[in-house]
């Protein structure tokens, strides 16, 4: 699935390369999952090593945030994410466009996996901050003796805004992920709903706040994230 | 940038149209490939930089692919 939001930008998929461009080992490797028997078997076992390589450097690679976690916890997690991983990949092999080398197509489903799981585990049986503890954090970065007035009022319509422009949900959204750092793949498993719909939400939420700040007459072009 | 500037940030997004978190995970091997190639992704996969900035969990898998690939490549 394609899309973005709100709508644009993607180039349509009949400028994309055809899958006869692949490289010469992205091609033996589907040809080899698509072989039958013991070549297959083989194909199996080696992606799954390669999954299990990429699933143990994510886990690596957050280790400091998952101290509470034993070491076989640790492989434990890189193991079911490179099983889950290689299920994915199985199921959607004729997906794969040759866009992108075999391997880095499948190790995108083993870090995933890997930091879906690490995510969640990081927040098991924690609550989630829905409410705004950091308003004391955006109140207190506005009354720096050091602000301008005008970033203050700034801060101040902000504020208004989220308090009264948006819905309870939206609210809920935009507090947990941008001000109190709450994953976005653990808030959807506890509201139980997906990624995909909870970024639309935050995205709308965005999008009222900045017309909420035009109406007020702030000149916000060019505030926000911009390009990593 | 002041966590002021970071908060302000946080909240209002990115500034222009941008991928979905379905889109993003789709094009994000193709993405990371062109990057590590030299080439222009943004120019490829538009408003890929504009959804990593803004989803912290993208970005997140985004750099992680980014690292590994590169590492494994060298």
């Amino acid at each position: 699935m394609r899309g973005t939001v709100p709508s644009v930008p993607l180039e349509p998929t009949a400028s994309r390369a055809p899958a006869d461009t692949l490289d010469a080992e992205s091609r033996r490797w589907l040809d080899d999952l698509r072989g039958e028997g013991h070549l297959r078997d083989e194909a199996v076992a080696r992606l799954h090593a390669l999954l299990l390589r990429a699933a143990r450097y994510e886990v690596s690679r957050r280790r400091r945030a998952l101290a509470h976690l034993r070491g076989g916890d640790h492989d434990d997690l890189a193991q079911q994410a490179a099983d889950d991983a290689l299920v994915a990949v199985l199921r959607k092999l004729d997906d794969f466009r040759g866009e992108s080398r075999f391997t880095t197509w499948a190790y995108k489903f083993a870090l995933y996996e890997a930091a879906v799981k690490l995510r969640r585990r990081g927040w098991q049986e924690r609550e989630l901050p829905l409410e705004p503890e950091s308003w004391s954090l955006l109140a207190a970065a506005g009354s720096s003796p050091s602000d301008h007035a005008a970033d203050s009022e700034l801060l101040v319509a902000l504020q208004a805004a989220i308090a009264d422009g948006l819905s309870a949900h939206q609210r809920d959204v935009l507090v947990a992920i941008t001000l109190n750092g709450v994953p976005i793949d653990v808030l959807a498993e506890r509201l139980n709903t997906t990624r995909g719909a909870l970024y639309k939400t935050l995205h709308d939420a965005r999008q009222k706040l900045r017309r909420r700040l035009a109406e007020d007459g702030f000149d916000i072009a060019g505030m926000g994230t911009g390009q990593p | 940038m002041s966590h002021r500037d970071d908060l302000i940030a946080a909240l209002l997004g990115p500034d222009g149209p941008e991928l979905t978190c379905e889109a993003c995970f789709e094009e994000l091997d193709r993405y990371v490939d062109l990057q590590l190639a030299g080439a222009d992704a943004e120019a490829a996969v538009p408003g890929m930089g504009a959804h990593l900035a803004g989803c912290p969990a993208c970005r997140d898998d985004h750099e992680s692919l980014h690292e590994f690939v590169r590492v494994a490549s060298s």
